[in-house]
């Protein structure tokens, strides 16, 4: 297997007008990993998916996909990685089993495997026994499975997930999350963006969080939790003015807090050890303290 | 779940992604085909009633040629256009503002200019059933055509190629449904009369039928009359199949470009 890593972005922009969606970002994806591109809408996220598939072009930096640097070598890049939008673009006019014949051979599959890279792709959208419906008739769950399998047809090295379960039940969330960690578990490369914390703590192994157009913090989810926001969190509820006795009395003691609706969390929780506090729980520290550490914004 | 397959070597342009746009719009045409036939045998019926019979008993000759035969042959290049155009303009709207469609075709290892050439190959097919069709009808109502009829669908392919283009060129430029108004009575009305197809060029004021002989669907109707009654002779055939190339180039490239800017930011 060549050395190059599986994505690689450096001093990347890409600008809309005025506004610059991707600002000076670098990325580093490696190959076999499960990575993670966290942040709210806005943040840049989907225009960094976009830039990677060769439907957006950077104005400056360098985008490499698998080895092959982009925009000149997209097409390389597109036929050997896949892609689960974050828009749902099914093609309605066809059915199922169609959806995945058509994608086969766009994307070339040698006619000889092309049957069993389809059979393939309705056993991984669960969907074997619909493979004749219309696509218009699938609930939201089916139309995201098949998705993710038309995605995978070809067999990629690398698939790109953009916002895998947006709007989704949890359950079905929970059933996308077990088919996503299937396809990291057969080796191949997993770059996913969310704006669900829950979902990059559980499957990302790597996660990059991204404001404004580029990386504030980037490692392991774990590392990241215990390098920003330490062991623990204190979460106080109660009114606004109690809330803002805590905030003020956890600041003399020089810890950090963040405030989310009805709750305070007050972060490093752990130096508070042995003193008295009248409230609170204590609980696990999330990526979601980090992100709001990190940008100072709540995310979704 | 790599294959073991090794890399396919990956063209600019790929002849087989031509081929699998092609066969999308051959597996969704295998439900919807009644719609499209039904079309192509219902309009001419009544273009020939209300124009062939209304019109003809009024026109006794025109150019040479009955009123009747003038206009059938004008009925087939009226289907053919309008079967072209109009795909090319609401489907490349709605594929790329509404379905995202084209969007997910060109994740895959798919260029713009494939695409756009694999819908306008493939309306270009279509409307060739269409103008054999129509000519059916023709043959039905008594219309006497000459064994050069062999050559319609050819006609209907080269002419529909560049009208599905054109329909995408203008698609891309929409940012609403409401501009279809614009491409409608600005670009479709005038090239559908102003073409020689119900009537001929040479009556209308000068500058009118100069904008008549640019227009890709004169030199379509004229090669069709060509076939179904004899052509003029080589040279002024040869102008007319030239036209017709030079604006397939053009409308094939005018697309590409438009579509390009549209889709790829």
């Amino acid at each position: 297997m060549s050395p190059s890593p599986a994505v690689l972005l450096r001093d990347v922009v890409k600008r809309f007008g005025a506004i610059a969606a991707v600002d000076h970002l670098d990325l580093e994806v490696s190959r076999g990993a499960c990575f993670g591109l966290l942040g709210p809408n806005g943040a840049g996220k989907s225009t960094t998916m976009r830039l990677l598939t060769g439907q957006a072009v950077a104005d400056a930096g360098t985008v490499e996909v698998l080895g092959y640097g982009l925009p000149h070598g997209s097409r390389q890049a597109r036929a050997v990685s896949g892609v689960v939008p974050q828009i749902d673009n099914l093609d309605d006019e066809l059915t199922v089993v169609e959806n995945l014949d058509v994608y086969a051979r766009l994307q070339r599959v040698p006619r000889a495997e092309r049957d069993a890279a389809v059979r393939r792709g309705l056993e991984t959208a669960l969907l074997v026994d619909r493979a004749h419906t219309p696509t218009s008739e699938l609930s939201g769950g089916m139309r995201r499975r098949l998705l993710i399998a038309r995605g995978l047809v070809h067999g990629p090295e690398l698939v790109l997930l953009d916002e895998p379960t947006v709007g989704l039940d949890p359950q079905i969330r929970q059933q996308l999350w077990a088919t996503i960690a299937d396809i990291r578990a057969s080796g191949v490369t997993v770059l996913m963006s969310t704006h669900y914390i829950e979902e990059a703590e559980r499957l990302c192994d790597q996660v990059a969080i991204m404001h404004a157009g580029r990386v504030v913090a980037s490692g392991p989810p774990k590392e990241l939790i215990a390098e920003l926001v330490g062991r623990e969190v204190l979460e106080v509820a109660g009114t606004p003015s109690v809330l803002a006795e805590v905030e003020v009395e956890a600041r003399a003691g020089g810890l950090r807090t963040r405030r989310s609706g009805t709750t305070v969390a007050v972060l490093d929780a752990e130096r508070l050890d042995g003193q008295a506090w009248a409230q609170g729980e204590r609980r696990a520290p999330t990526l979601e303290d980090v992100f709001v550490v990190l940008t100072g914004e709540e995310l979704a | 779940m790599s294959t073991a397959s090794p890399p396919i070597a990956q063209r600019r342009f790929e002849p087989a992604v031509v081929g699998a746009i092609v066969y999308r719009e051959w597996r969704v045409f295998r439900r919807v085909w009644f719609s499209t036939a039904f079309g192509s045998i219902v309009e001419p019926i009544v273009f020939f009633i209300g124009f062939g019979f209304g019109f003809g008993a009024l026109i006794s000759e025109v150019a040479g040629l009955s009123y009747f035969e003038f206009m059938a042959t004008g009925t087939i290049a009226i289907g053919i256009m309008f079967s072209a155009l109009f795909p090319g303009l609401i489907n490349g709207y709605a594929r790329r503002k509404e379905k995202h469609l084209y969007d997910g075709q060109l994740a895959a290892p798919v260029s713009v200019a494939e695409l756009v050439a694999g819908e306008s190959l493939w309306n270009g097919l279509r409307v060739s059933v269409v103008a054999v069709v129509t000519l059916g009808v023709a043959f039905a109502f008594g219309v006497q055509m000459g064994p050069g009829v062999v050559l319609v669908p050819v006609i209907a392919v080269i002419s529909g190629f560049g009208l599905s283009a054109t329909g995408a060129a203008f698609a891309a430029k929409l940012r609403s449904w409401h501009g279809i108004d614009i491409v409608i009575g600005g670009i479709i009305a005038p090239m559908f009369v102003v073409a020689g197809t119900f009537f001929p060029l040479d009556g209308l004021p000068w500058w009118a039928e100069m904008v008549g002989r640019i227009n890709p669907l004169h030199h379509c109707v004229e090669l069709l009359r060509g076939a179904a009654f004899g052509f003029p002779g080589l040279g002024q055939t040869m102008l007319h199949v030239g036209a017709l190339l030079v604006f397939n180039l053009v409308a094939w490239f005018a697309a590409v470009r438009l579509v390009r800017r549209a889709l790829i930011d």
